[in-house]
């Protein structure tokens, strides 16, 4: 087992993410979907960081940014709620994880 | 009935019965490999979902907390307060391997000895709501790295599960009922030849014999 020592990147509003900046994570503060996608790439390509957190906001505007790091171990680009508070994102995320592994919904149609 | 484009010669046929062998045993194990796949993938999803659901409702009371703070606080202090950490988290990667699947393990360590030294801002000017914010955002972070690291296998494992359903499927229903198909038309192909050649065989005796004693063998 390899092993590599990473940071955390936090990108979002600065409103969701300046508390992150106090406990020690790297916080990217951006506003707009495309300014994302750059700052995205940039810092995924870089390679220093182990995961990502989105907020939901600008998670559903960089899907092709994420598409090219799915195969990757690092980074984990993960979707986090911001201020203006949850959209459920997260949780449909996983639904499609279920749904392309199974081929159908089967554990969350309740 | 769908066969291959072969001779129908008896070396494809051992050559074609030796492939089936190896598919049907392909297929057996790449069934095996979805199942055991399939069962750690839904334990994981499922623990994924309850730690996504625990840290989005935390994640939304810092949230509130903070929001309290700022209302308390100027924005320009609230922002020198937070601006400059005390802490670095960094995380060790490591990989761990489900059944041939490289997933990603995080462990996380901080710079300073002292994990609870996290405030990066003297009491005095600040207010205790803000406090609250990030205590209780430093005690949310190795969920949000355990939830980074389960939801990132999820997606690993669910493209991998993607993939071997597929391969057992073309498996199942695509090469070995073509390697049957094909097997079952040579194999009839040789014996169709074989009769005729028989038949033709007793038709010469015959006609031989007739020749030679006048006799006819009927």
């Amino acid at each position: 087992m390899r092993y590599m020592a990473k940071n955390i990147a936090v990108i979002g509003d600065s409103e969701s993410i300046k508390g992150f900046c106090a406990i020690g994570l790297d916080i990217y503060p951006c506003d707009s979907g495309e300014e994302c996608a750059h700052l995205l790439r940039r810092i995924a390509d870089s390679d220093s960081y182990a995961v990502i957190f989105l907020t939901e906001e600008l998670f559903g505007q960089v899907e092709k940014e994420r598409s090219r790091y799915e195969e990757r171990l690092t980074p984990a680009i993960i979707p986090i709620p911001g201020v203006k508070g949850n959209t459920g994102i997260g949780v449909k995320r996983l639904l499609s994880f279920v749904e392309q592994a199974v081929g159908s919904d089967i554990i969350f149609n309740d | 009935m769908a066969i291959m484009n072969v001779n129908p010669t008896r070396m494809q046929l051992s050559k074609l019965k030796k492939q089936l062998t190896t598919a049907v045993r392909g297929h057996k194990m790449l069934k095996d490999k979805r199942d055991e796949l399939m069962r750690q993938f839904l334990d994981l999803v499922k623990e994924a979902r309850q730690l996504r659901d625990k840290v989005e409702s935390e994640l939304a009371s810092c949230n509130a907390h903070f929001v309290n703070a700022s209302a308390v606080m100027s924005k320009q202090a609230l922002d020198a307060s937070l601006m400059s950490p005390k802490q670095q988290v960094t995380l060790e990667v490591g990989s761990h391997n489900i059944m041939s699947v490289e997933t990603p393990v995080f462990t996380s360590s901080t710079r300073t000895s002292d994990e609870g030294d996290i405030f990066p801002y003297g009491f005095a000017f600040t207010s205790f709501e803000l406090d609250d914010a990030v205590m209780s955002l430093q005690r949310l972070l190795p969920d949000l790295i355990k939830l980074a690291q389960l939801e990132k296998n999820c997606e690993m494992m669910s493209a991998e599960i993607e993939k071997t359903r597929r391969r057992v499927n073309s498996l199942e229903h695509v090469m070995i009922p073509r390697y049957r198909d094909t097997i079952k038309y040579i194999s009839m192909k040789l014996e169709e030849n074989d009769r005729s050649s028989r038949t033709r065989l007793m038709k010469v005796k015959d006609m031989l014999l007739d020749k030679a004693h006048n006799y006819s063998g009927h």
